[in-house]
């Protein structure tokens, strides 16, 4: 081997190390404050004791059996609201991001930005304005009342439909942006095409838009599932007790009545159906884009 | 023409319904209430503007969680560049991995994340404080910065590196002198993201903070006794200055990409 050639592979062995030198640092964070936590968290739930006792590790899933017996009510609450957040996302989001995508020419960017904007008010302002909104003697209520949705003594504040409005509120701007950017991709001569051939509207929308807008809408619906699933926030502040979900259990039991064991059981458990209903809904719906 | 009307009246209608509890924290900071509930109108005025830093534990609240929301926009931002690099520039082994691995916290609810957190800091006996929400926050913000930057990453062109190289720029000067500037508008982007990510995380924060006070976990305590109305004042300041901000910088990426344009069309 020639003194040339032992240099070339040298600096080609340093070149294959190059990418893992940049990636180290953030995978190492990954690694030691994601996949290790995640681990520490299935750990804690098979443990048992007290936090005077100090707590020990037993291999005992009675914490995962309480889950689907004494928690199953807020386990319900948390996939209900979620699916309903979702739903009704979809339904307003999906029309906003059509007409910003197709109707707005060259006030696209704006009417954009006006989308985003709202997000920069902190998230507990906005949700505690929804009790300004949703007030007994508030303009919604009265409204409802007047056209007799709402019954003389009835109230939206403190009820489910509080914590639905402020969850499809909250969500709703993650659900329009990837609807957009996937609309937004659509070549107009692609619509043309499907005019020229006879098609009508609807058809046009059905053959060729909304297959086309398949991924933002995945990644829309992803964005406000996962997150309305976990959330607590709302229910705390514009529900009330009847309608508590998983998180407000994982909260109080982390913070306030402090059982680790429980509290692990019932946040590995929440993870765990969120993992798969996502994977499920992906393979479903058939996109891998999301994980490359 | 019909749908033309129908749909800008539909985006009017989408654009109030946004904006009706932006406009409600903004007009509650100047309402004039007599007790401690702020959920009423009760008439104007500016004395809630006037003193602003008033209530000593929410200044120190804010003041935090602007050191924290920058610090970690930074760290992610600079870290998070890196892999963003390494995944559009270089063919390994172990890219799934990777992209599996930035994809799960994007996955997980707030609320298992923040306990999962808690479980290790609680096992390996580390105090909840100001460090510990500060490293929880670089974690939830590296996978936002990748995606940012990546995606500005991939869009442009490869020659002028290899034209940098070409003339005998080593590495670190094409990367300082080609490669950064191009991918610059990107980095910032993903900072601004992560900061504004970071500014109003609350759920997350609670799990790490043990007694340390942000601005949100100051205004979720807060709600239990009746929110001040020095919140809002401040929740508007803060609102204001990220919508100029955003607005810059959308302003001179607008210009950029008009010069870089014009560039290209003089040189042919």
């Amino acid at each position: 081997m020639t003194a040339r050639s032992a240099l070339a592979t040298k600096a080609d062995r340093r070149r294959r190390l190059v990418p893992y030198a940049l990636l180290a640092p953030g995978i190492l964070w990954l690694l030691v404050f994601y996949v290790v936590p995640m681990f520490r968290l299935a750990i804690t739930s098979l443990q048992e004791g007290s936090l005077e006792q100090g707590y020990e590790f037993t291999g005992n899933f009675d914490s995962y059996a309480s889950v689907f017996t004494t928690y199953l009510p807020q386990l319900r609450n948390s996939l209900m609201f979620a699916f309903g957040a979702t739903v009704i996302g979809l339904l307003i989001a999906y029309p906003l991001a059509y007409a910003i995508a197709f109707y707005t020419s060259r006030w696209k960017s704006l009417f954009l930005l006006l989308i985003i904007v709202p997000l920069l008010v902190p998230f507990l302002l906005r949700t505690l304005a929804w009790r300004v909104i949703l007030a007994d003697q508030g303009v919604v209520v009265t409204a409802l009342k007047t056209i007799g949705l709402l019954p003389e003594n009835g109230r939206l504040l403190s009820t489910g439909w509080a914590i639905l409005a402020g969850l499809v509120y909250n969500y709703l701007a993650f659900m329009a942006l990837p609807i957009y950017v996937s609309l937004d991709k659509i070549e107009p001569s692609l619509l043309e095409a499907a005019n020229d051939l006879y098609a009508t509207p609807w058809t046009a929308f059905r053959k060729v838009t909304l297959p086309m807008s398949m991924p933002g809408v995945i990644s829309g619906t992803l964005l406000t599932f996962i997150p309305a699933a976990g959330d607590y926030v709302n229910v705390e502040l514009l529900g009330n007790r009847n309608w508590t979900m998983m998180g407000n259990v994982i909260q109080s039991k982390f913070l306030v009545i402090i059982d680790y064991p429980a509290a692990a059981a019932i946040s590995f458990t929440l993870m765990a159906i969120i993992v798969t209903m996502v994977v499920l809904y992906v393979r479903k719906v058939g996109t891998e884009e999301l994980l490359t | 023409m019909k749908a033309r009307v129908f749909y800008r009246t539909l985006l009017g209608f989408g654009i109030g319904y946004l904006f009706l509890p932006v406009f409600i924290v903004v007009a509650f900071s100047f309402n004039d209430l007599k007790g401690r509930r702020n959920v009423s109108w009760e008439g104007f005025t500016l004395r809630h503007w006037a003193e602003p830093f008033k209530l000593p534990g929410l200044s120190e609240a804010v003041l935090n969680s602007l050191t924290i929301a920058f610090l970690s926009a930074l760290i992610s931002t600079v870290i998070g560049t890196l892999i963003a690099l390494a995944l559009v520039r270089y063919r390994f082994k172990g890219r799934a991995t990777t992209n599996l691995l930035l994809f799960l916290p994007m996955a997980s609810p707030e609320v298992v994340m923040g306990s999962a957190l808690l479980t290790l800091f609680i096992v390996a006996q580390v105090g909840r404080g100001y460090m510990t929400v500060l490293l929880a926050h670089i974690l939830f913000n590296l996978s936002y910065a990748v995606v940012t930057v990546r995606a500005r990453i991939v869009g442009f062109d490869r020659h002028l590196e290899e034209a940098a190289m070409d003339l005998y720029a080593n590495e670190w000067q094409t990367f300082r002198r080609v490669t950064l500037p191009m991918i610059l508008p990107g980095v910032l982007a993903a900072f601004m993201l992560a900061f504004a990510l970071s500014f109003d995380d609350f759920v997350i924060t609670n799990f790490n903070s043990g007694s340390l006070q942000t601005f949100p976990v100051f205004v979720y305590g807060a709600t239990k006794r009746g929110v001040p109305p020095q919140v809002n004042v401040l929740g508007t300041m803060i609102f204001g200055v990220m919508v100029i901000a955003t607005t810059i910088f959308l302003v001179v990426q607008a210009r950029r990409q008009k010069m870089d344009e014009a560039a290209l069309a003089a040189g042919d």
